[in-house]
C-alpha cells in the first residue's frame, strides 16, 4: 500500500506529467483571467464611482493591490516550493521556486512603481524610506538574489540548493511587510475592511477590486504554467519526453 | 465615470493613473511573451540536436 501510493506521487511530480497538465491548464487560466480582468477594469475604471478624498486617483487602486497581494503571494509560494525541494530533494519542487521567482519580482516592481505613482499626488512624493514600502523593496532585492544565486553555480543543482536556501531565510520579510504598517509609524495606509457591517470600502469599489485580484492571479498562474513548462524542458533537454514534447 | 473626458483625464489625475495602468500592461506583456518565446527556441534547438543524432 505504502508501496503504491509513493508510486503515484512520482507519476504524478514527474516532469511529463506536470508538463502536459501545465499546457493543459494554462489556456483555462489565460481566457478566465483575460474575463475577470476586464470585468475589473470596466468596473474600476470607468462604473465605480470617484474616491470622495482622493477623486479619480485612487483608480490606481486596481492594478497596485492585486500586484502587491502577488509579490508576497508568489514568494509564499517560492519559499514552500524551495523547503519541498530541500527536504525532499524533489527536482520538481526547485523547478516550480525557479518558474516563480522572475514573476515574482515582475508584480514587486509593479506594486513599487504603481505605488510611487500613487504616493505622488496623495503624499506628495514619489518615495520615502518607510516600513511598508522598505520592506516590499527589500522582496524585490530577494527575489533577485534568488535568481543570481540560482545562476551562480557550474552544477545546478548547487543553484538549486543556495537559491532556495535564501528563499527561506527570506520569508521573515513577509510578515514585516504585512504588519510593517501596524508595527511603525507609516505613511502608508493599514489594511482596509472589504466585508461585514464595518467595511472600509463601498461595494461598488469593492467588486471589481476582487475581480482584479482573481484575473491578476489566474494571469499568474498561466505564465507560471508556460514558465514552469520552459524550465523543464530546459532542464531535461535530452530525455526522450523532451524530444517528444518538441516535436 | 460621467464623461468620456472625466475618464481621459481621470479627473485630474491622468498624469499618474494612465502611466500605472500602461507600465502594467509592459509588464504583464513581457511575463506572458517571455516564456511563449523561451519554449519555441527550447523546441527548436531540441528538434535541431534529435536530427542530428
Amino acid at each position: 500500500m505504502d508501496k503504491y501510493s509513493w508510486a503515484w506521487f512520482h507519476r504524478f511530480a514527474s516532469p511529463p506529467y506536470v508538463y502536459r497538465v501545465a499546457g493543459l491548464l494554462a489556456p483555462w487560466f489565460a481566457w478566465a483571467a483575460a474575463l475577470s480582468i476586464a470585468a475589473g477594469l470596466y468596473g474600476g475604471l470607468w462604473s465605480s464611482p470617484p474616491d470622495y478624498q482622493q477623486g479619480d486617483g485612487f483608480r490606481i487602486i486596481y492594478i497596485h493591490v492585486p500586484s502587491a497581494y502577488l509579490s508576497m503571494m508568489c514568494y509564499g509560494l517560492m519559499a514552500v516550493a524551495s523547503a519541498v525541494g530541500l527536504i525532499w530533494r524533489l527536482k520538481l519542487a526547485h523547478a516550480v521556486a525557479v518558474a516563480a521567482a522572475p514573476l515574482g519580482a515582475s508584480f514587486t516592481f509593479l506594486a513599487l512603481i504603481t505605488g510611487s505613482l500613487w504616493g505622488k499626488p496623495m503624499w506628495g512624493t514619489y518615495w520615502v524610506w518607510d516600513a511598508r514600502l522598505t520592506s516590499e523593496l527589500i522582496l524585490l532585492f530577494l527575489y533577485l538574489g534568488f535568481i543570481a544565486l540560482n545562476n551562480a553555480y557550474e552544477d545546478p543543482r548547487s543553484g538549486d540548493r543556495a537559491g532556495a536556501v535564501l528563499a527561506l531565510v527570506g520569508v521573515v520579510n513577509l510578515p514585516i511587510i504585512h504588519y510593517s504598517v501596524v508595527w511603525w509609524n507609516s505613511l502608508h495606509q493599514g489594511s482596509t475592511k472589504f466585508f461585514g457591517d464595518s467595511a472600509q470600502m463601498a461595494t461598488s469599489m469593492v467588486v471589481p477590486l476582487l475581480a482584479m485580484i482573481l484575473g491578476i492571479t489566474l494571469l499568474f498562474a498561466a505564465c507560471l504554467a508556460k514558465r514552469l513548462q520552459a524550465e523543464l524542458l530546459a532542464r531535461e533537454s535530452s530525455a526522450s519526453w523532451a524530444e517528444e514534447a518538441a516535436r | 465615470m460621467s464623461s468620456l473626458h472625466e475618464f481621459l483625464t481621470m479627473g485630474g489625475y491622468a498624469a499618474y493613473v494612465w502611466p500605472s495602468y500602461a507600465i502594467a500592461l509592459v509588464v504583464i506583456g513581457f511575463n506572458v511573451a517571455a516564456p511563449l518565446k523561451r519554449l519555441r527556441r527550447l523546441k527548436s534547438e531540441i528538434r535541431r540536436r534529435g536530427g542530428r543524432a
